[in-house]
């Protein structure tokens, strides 16, 4: 089949790319548009480095084709800070040393503000079930928890 | 694969005369979770994807019949977020909540859980213990079809060619009567279950058990419906003494294998044990109601 | 110039500035908007893709090979096999903790005269699209002859074992058998007089043990991007813990000059020893130079699984003896070690660090390295120690529980200390291996209730923790900001930061004014791979040592701003000035003042260390877990987990809390789950992170960390390597609490459900053991 035309919007950007039907989001985000930040851990689903929101609900863009997106909207770590401005969520990673290799943090940050989206108090139990898809091998998910919890009880201050 | 066509058909019509048109294999994509993951594995090397979520009758839940028609393709993040249907089918919800992670809740489907016919399927014991029946739509048109005559054997349905399943039927729930699926994974997330049991019970006004269901997944090559250990729970309040007698029976009717995720006995031992806690829960949502 | 880089020669704890607390790691606003790149993440114009064909047997002889229609298909640019790699000779060098032989790591790369194991490449392409790669490997045609395989360490080891290397006769046997053997080495350690020891003993216990082999699980896959010139020149951008090993590498096993190969370490998605060793790299510079186009070359998850090195499985027997009061008086271990495929695996090591916590009169250890039909082993954090370890401190724990004395008592008394010789060679200086025991017995967690079906255990680790090769250059910028050029590629992230708070704390100017960056081959000189626990310890010991040269550079050139000698100008607070009134009154001179006027005193300002640091001091720590069982499906949750460990210092500690918290969960996955399931074909069956599985967020609870800080007094702020000792206890530490929960002790690992089930059925039905 010859590529497939798509039109969507990526970080609030309308956005237009060719793809193959077998290519995933996954793919075209990283090698058609050159966006990087989301990586590939695994390619079946199971380890949410490739973690994107897609209309709003948290999927892994190495289960969807990019055919698929047609019309809809993804959102990837390279729109999750508002020019210089970081995310609490992101300046809290830093500031509690939240990651170490790095390589799980876009995905884990994806989640993480997906989860306080839905649930901005979330207790620890129901912060490490929702992030249970995103692999971590470096930290042992402590640091990572807390500074979620702590993102949370920050933003309800605010 | 390089030939592989993609199609998203905005009609059930348009589905159909797709499915049932195509030369060589055909797959419809839901939520992509077990597809993709074959497509990569080249398991599988269709001519055809037909993309059905851009069809509205597909991705919606509506009330029917005091209970809830659920489009095949409804991810299941969003039966979690239908507190109506939570309500009414805790167990139904609660099981299609645990296949994968956040991120594939978000995509996974009821009607791709059932139709690629896992024998470790989530769903499936808690659709069979609720009788759902299935919306199937093909080129001789419309049926509904009990849950329990959709998958004949691992990866395989009874759906004829050019047919698909639209939407799942949960009817309406009696009262005092519940459901639960529990299933066991060696971690707290994400595996595929080495075991799992769906429950539904109705009960009396005095908290007698007078009806009930138990189905097992990952025991047998497809969902078992298991109506001796059903038996043992009827006429009881769920004593000790009955769900010991239902939990050797769910182990019982079990034909496990023994392979990665566990060994033959492993099933055999822990189908009972669910089944067992499975029930109790049900027993309480049931006198809730 | 021999300077003193002794811990005495720096500011005392109370008046350290910076080192000690928690800024904000250099690389971490590229970390977390996904701007960081990593190995995969490079793109060059005409880029190929690679891809690696691979064996699907597990032992075969390879009778051909045909490459014509993958090479005729439109779009393949280059294909290679082991026709396109020179053969090399036995010539034994260090990867990371390992050592290597060229003539095995050539072979592993890509196979010539036969297969050993499912995944072991056979050809490799490079195309214009991932799909044509793909398509181009279906159509290379390999005819194999399948010979019988062995996976399973024990069996390897009989002498009518199907055999890998009709070459391979046992080292470290005198004399040298004649007969060859899938057992490559046999090492020994042995101290006093072990059949005294043991009569001496009145309790003695003896076990055997089984460890599956477990992978590091770094999330990023390898990753290279490869460009070559028409003169022969090489780019190598690549994943990887030593970028310049993996250029010695690369250029050894090409029979090219060093200096034409010039490697960039990416960022790095975690390593854990297994980034010490080059796979496709290689393939990629013999691609990229025939098709003359840069290749990417990425491994799928199952192509890391089956192809890269986990650590070993192993069989292990252990026999210790005690009297009642606890003192320990013989202490026996044989450790049967897989090494995969290719002889070299961890064992050597693993007996080193066996007994090492203890000091004791009558001890053995005899370790054997066996081929088997499994991936080469690769080094995994502490590669050898926490399968030993796992068995000595259960039976420690066995012992401790016959002779009625509480576990870190016992331990306690046995105890290394300051002046212990270590059966394998040094004797101790400074450790903390007793203040960790200490702490952990006061810490709350040791006093915390436990219900029914709950348990405690504890364990300890020990990890020798090593120097190495390292060179590091540091430039004062004309505005008195400082670069800080160093070449050991910050694997879990933190060691730039620590590099720059001790560069910082030297010059006494602000954490951000030093900008530290890993540099490429070109910019230095060699630095030995990220391992050992020791790039805190030697890059900043050199770090500290160029910057030391940098000051007194600065004092130089301020004095002779001022017209004064030399030894009259000392530098304080970021200054130089004046040592005494006698030598004049001068306004003191911030590195920007000297920097500034640099061109005019005689040029640019630098510093640069080229060093093999001695000294590295060694790591102790004790860990405490609690767990419940589910006694109706063998199912084990962790409740409580605390990690002790002398860090010498923690010159950022949260990194450092970050080591021992993923050191522990890591060992946890080992403990609980992690394992390589194999069929009866000798293919792995679990590939892939749905059935290998690591322990997510909902598996553990928070780590509580306590950092002990016993100065190592050979390095300027008396650092500890770390990273290491975390993984060592859990495996032990979870099985004795197991153990106190239900009283069976588990001999095999991991300790899954179903394992763990059938040992308390049988446990019910008469039989205590798992």
């Amino acid at each position: 089949m010859a590529k497939i035309h798509v039109t969507a919007t990526v970080n609030g950007d309308e956005v237009e790319f060719l793809c193959d039907p077998q290519q995933t989001l996954l793919d075209v985000l990283r090698d058609e548009m050159g966006l990087t930040g989301s990586k590939e851990g695994c390619g079946s689903g199971d380890c949410g480095a490739c973690s994107v929101m897609l209309d709003g609900r948290l999927v892994c863009a190495c289960l969807v084709l990019g055919a698929e997106v047609g019309g809809r909207a993804v959102e990837t770590i390279e729109g999750m800070a508002k020019g210089e401005q970081l995310h609490p969520l992101q300046d809290k990673f830093l500031d509690l040393a939240a990651l170490q290799c790095g390589i799980c943090t876009p995905g884990v940050l994806i989640a993480a503000k997906a989860l306080l989206e839905k649930n901005p108090d979330p207790s620890e139990t129901e912060a490490r079930f929702w992030l249970a898809g995103n692999l971590c091998r470096c930290t042992g998910y402590d640091k990572i928890i807390r500074a979620v919890l702590e993102t949370a009880s920050d933003m309800r201050a605010k | 694969m390089d030939d592989m066509r993609y199609e998203a058909p905005e009609t059930i019509d348009a589905a159909v005369a797709l499915l049932a048109g195509a030369g060589g294999d055909v797959r419809v994509l839901a939520g992509g979770t077990d597809i993709l993951v074959q497509l990569r594995a080249e398991m599988i090397e269709p001519a055809l994807l037909v993309d059905v979520k851009r069809i509205p009758e597909m991705m919606s839940i509506t009330a029917e019949d005091g209970g809830f028609r659920i489009g095949a393709a409804v991810p299941g993040a969003e039966l979690g977020e239908h507190q109506a249907l939570k309500k009414a089918w805790p167990g139904v919800v609660e099981a299609t909540e645990l296949i994968g992670s956040t991120q594939i809740q978000g995509r996974a489907s009821i009607g791709g859980n059932l139709c690629n016919g896992s024998p470790a399927a989530d769903s499936v014991p808690a659709l069979f213990v609720a009788q759902a029946m299935v919306g199937v739509a093909g080129p001789k048109g419309r049926r509904e079809v009990p849950v329990a005559e959709i998958v004949t054997g691992p990866g395989k349905t009874s759906l004829a060619k050019g047919e698909i399943v639209v939407s799942i039927f949960l009817p309406a729930r009696p009262e005092h009567s519940g459901d639960a699926y529990l299933r066991f994974i060696p971690r707290t997330e994400l595996d595929i279950a080495v075991v799992g049991a769906g429950i539904d019970l109705t009960l009396d006004e005095g908290g007698v058990c007078v009806d009930a269901r138990v189905a097992l997944g990952a025991v047998a090559p497809t969902v078992l419906m298991v109506p001796e250990a059903a038996e043992a729970l009827v006429g009881t309040k769920l004593d000790d003494a009955a769900l010991d007698k239902m939990a050797q029976a769910a182990s019982a009717a079990c034909r496990p294998i023994d392979d990665k995720r566990g060994t033959k006995e492993f099933r055999i031992k822990v189908a009972g044990v669910m089944a067992r806690r499975a029930a109790r829960i049900a027993y309480k949502r049931a006198g809730q109601n | 110039m021999v300077m003193n880089l002794t811990r005495e020669s720096s500011a005392s704890d109370e008046d350290l500035k910076i080192v000690g607390t928690r800024p904000r790691r250099p690389d971490g606003v590229d970390k977390v908007t996904g701007r960081a790149k990593f190995g995969a993440d490079l793109t060059l114009p005409g880029m190929l893709v690679g891809k690696t064909l691979r064996s699907p047997h597990a032992h075969a002889l390879i009778k051909s090979i045909d490459t014509s229609k993958a090479e005729a298909l439109a779009g393949v640019k280059a294909v290679v096999t082991r026709d396109d790699f020179p053969d090399m000779p036995v010539e034994y060098a260090s990867a990371g903790e390992l050592v290597i032989n060229f003539y095995d790591v050539t072979r592993n790369m890509m196979a010539r005269e036969k297969v050993l194991y499912d995944g072991h490449p056979v050809a490799a392409v490079a195309a214009i699209s991932e799909a044509i790669a793909r398509k181009a490997l279906k159509l290379i045609e390999v005819k194999y002859e399948i010979l019988p395989h062995v996976i399973d360490v024990v069996e390897a080891m009989a002498p009518d074992a199907p055999l890998l290397h009709p070459e391979q006769f046992t080292q470290g046997v005198e004399p040298t058998p004649k007969k060859a053997s899938n057992i490559a080495k046999r090492v020994e350690f042995s101290k006093g007089d072990i059949e005294a020891g043991f009569k001496a003993a009145d309790i003695v216990v003896e076990r055997e043990f089984n460890t599956q082999p477990v992978h590091q699980g770094y999330i990023e896959p390898q990753a290279c991007v490869v460009s070559t010139t028409e003169d022969g020149q090489v780019e190598i951008w690549t994943s990887t813990q030593g970028h310049f090993v993996y250029r010695a590498h690369c250029a050894r096993l090409l029979n090219m000059d060093i200096a034409k190969i010039r490697v960039t370490a990416s960022e790095i998605g975690g390593g854990f020893g297994g980034k010490n060793n080059v796979y496709g790299e290689p393939l990629a510079i013999v691609l990229s130079r025939k098709s003359n186009r840069p290749v990417r070359m990425v491994m799928s998850r199952e192509e890391v699984f089956r192809a890269t090195g986990p650590t070993s499985g192993a069989n292990i027997k252990i026999k210790m003896g005690c009297k009642k009061d606890g003192t320990i008086t013989a202490a026996q271990a044989e450790l049967n070690f897989q090494a995969g495929a290719f002889a070299g695996s961890s064992v050597p090591m693993a007996a080193m660090c066996t007994f090492t916590r203890y000091d004791l009169e009558n001890l053995e250890v005899v370790g054997h390295d066996v081929t088997v039909n499994r991936p080469k082993v690769a080094a995994y954090r502490a590669p050898g120690a926490p399968i030993a370890v796992f068995g000595v401190e259960s039976v420690i724990d066995e012992m401790a529980k016959k002779a009625g004395i509480d576990p870190l008592d016992f331990r306690l008394k046995n105890a290394a200390r300051e002046g212990t010789k270590a059966y394998y060679g040094p004797t101790f200086g400074p450790i903390g291996y007793v203040e960790t025991l200490e702490a952990a017995k006061k810490h709350a967690h040791y006093k915390a209730k436990l219900g029914k079906d709950q348990g405690r255990g504890v364990a300890t680790g020990f990890w020798f923790n090593i120097g190495g090769e390292t060179s590091t250059s540091l430039m004062v910028n004309e505005d008195g900001s400082v670069t800080l050029t160093l070449g050991t590629p910050d694997v879990a992230g933190g060691s730039r930061a620590a590099m720059a708070m001790m560069v910082a704390e030297e010059f006494g100017i602000a954490y951000d004014k030093v900008r530290p960056v890993i540099g490429d081959t070109s910019a230095l000189g060699y630095n030995f791979i990220t391992a050992g626990s020791r790039a805190t310890f030697a890059s900043g010991m050199a770090s500290v040592q160029a910057a030391r040269q940098a000051i007194g550079i600065l004092c130089e050139r301020a004095a002779k701003t001022w017209d004064v000698p030399a030894e009259g100008v000392l530098w304080e607070n970021g200054h130089a000035r004046p040592a005494s009134s006698n030598v004049g009154e001068f306004e003191p001179l911030s590195l920007a003042d000297i920097a500034k006027v640099a061109g005019k005193t005689g040029g640019a300002i630098a510093g640069h260390a080229e060093i093999n640091p001695k000294g590295a001091g060694p790591g102790f720590g004790t860990h405490i877990v609690d767990v419940e069982v589910d006694r109706e499906t063998g199912r084990i949750k962790i409740l409580r987990y605390t990690v002790v460990q002398d860090a010498g210092k923690a010159i950022h500690p949260a990194y450092v809390e970050g080591q021992f918290q993923g050191g522990a969960v890591q060992g946890i996955g080992w403990a609980l789950n992690e394992e390589y399931i194999y069929g009866p074909d000798g293919r792995l069956q679990n590939p892939g992170f749905l059935d290998y599985r690591m322990p997510v967020a909902s598996d553990v609870p928070m780590i509580d960390t306590v950092i002990v800080e016993v100065a190592n007094p050979n390095h300027p702020y008396g650092v500890r390597g770390i990273g290491e000792v975390p993984i060592i206890p859990p495996m032990a530490a979870i099985a004795n609490a197991v153990e106190n929960a239900i009283g069976i002790r588990f001999e095999t690992l991991p300790m899954s459900p179903p394992r763990v089930l059938a040992a308390i059925d049988a446990a019910a039905a008469g039989n205590g053991k798992g």
